[in-house]
């Protein structure tokens, strides 16, 4: 299954679902906000978001800024 | 506005006045410093896409660490949906109620876009955040950013990061004398001296980042502004004496030496 992540098109395989998604990509769930098709998915819906072909994640997290 | 004893913004109050941005700093540890050593609540944060070969550039956990408040802010957006979207994503990673509306389409002046910025601050006040907006040193839009629910308003001091402090003084006077909010030098400053000095003309806090993480040592230079911004809060309360145009004598001028 292919999704873009964060521009980037990657083939996953069976992706699941964000929150599994986010494990796969060792990412810690408490430091990113994440967005599919423009649309943010809250941290509690993660476990019940199934992603599908095409889809496109977003996944940010906080840097430095004036 | 910087009549009670601590800076109350929405509500939420801080015994700083001296608010930091987090960017531009040679290090997460240098940031740190100087962030303790500024003594401020509140800090600037900016949104960016996750980087897997630097994950040590999240700025999430040493900032929760220290205990400060974050204000996310909407970098990045040309627009005020744009703005909008980066602020629910802020609230979402932060928790944080704050936001720094910023709208600078034009990379050559950073100059806030003001119809963006008044439509994003607009939605975002009804949305119920915290709303921050960086703005031109307007007092007709000030008012209007008051009127659709801003915390506080931010004029620019000068262009982002050119250090030419507070070139806009006597429009940020108009803004003072009219707000029924806070207002927040946000942009420009360099020395501390220029900070001491929007907070003796009636501005509630100052919101620096160059002028202290291109510091040569960012921690001192933290810890200056901080004593600059308490010492033009106190010089504010004190009561400034008035100007004159001709010279007031501070001494007796009898003529007691011309010869009795």
């Amino acid at each position: 299954m292919n999704i873009t992540i964060n521009g980037t098109l990657q083939d996953l395989g069976d992706a699941g679902t964000l929150g599994q998604l986010l494990k796969c990509l060792d990412i810690n769930p408490e430091r990113v906000a994440v967005m599919v098709n423009d649309r943010i998915i809250p941290r509690a819906e993660r476990d019940g978001s199934v992603l599908k072909e095409g889809d496109r994640v977003e996944i940010l997290t906080f840097m430095g800024g004036g | 506005m910087n009549d009670g004893l601590k800076l109350n913004l929405g509500g939420r109050e801080f015994d700083s006045r001296l608010i930091m941005g987090t960017g531009k700093f040679a290090s997460t540890e240098i940031m740190i410093d100087a962030i303790r050593a500024s003594g401020t609540q509140l800090v600037t944060v900016a949104l960016r896409r996750f980087n897997r070969e630097r994950p040590s550039d999240d700025l999430l956990g040493p900032l929760l660490k220290l205990g400060v408040t974050l204000v996310p802010n909407t970098s990045g957006a040309r627009n005020s949906s744009e703005a909008v979207r980066a602020a629910m994503l802020g609230r979402e990673l932060s928790g944080s109620p704050f936001v720094k509306v910023e709208i600078h389409p034009n990379p050559h002046h950073l100059m806030p876009d003001p119809i963006e910025t008044y439509e994003a601050c607009r939605e975002l006040a009804k949305h119920g955040f915290i709303v921050l907006p960086y703005m031109p040193a307007d007092p007709v839009l000030a008012k209007r950013l008051e009127d659709v629910g801003c915390a506080a308003v931010m004029p620019l001091g000068s262009a982002i990061g050119t250090g030419h402090g507070l070139s806009t003084a006597e429009m940020v006077r108009l803004i003072i004398a009219d707000s029924g909010i806070p207002v927040i030098v946000d942009a420009g400053l360099r020395a501390p001296s220029e900070a001491a000095a929007a907070m003796e003309m009636g501005c509630s806090a100052v919101l620096v980042n160059s002028a202290i993480a291109a510091a040569g040592h960012p921690a001192e230079m933290a810890a200056a502004f901080a004593m600059a911004v308490k010492t033009g809060l106190a010089a504010r309360r004190a009561g400034l004496m008035s100007r004159s145009d001709h010279a007031v004598a501070t001494s007796p001028l009898t003529s007691f030496l011309a010869g009795a």
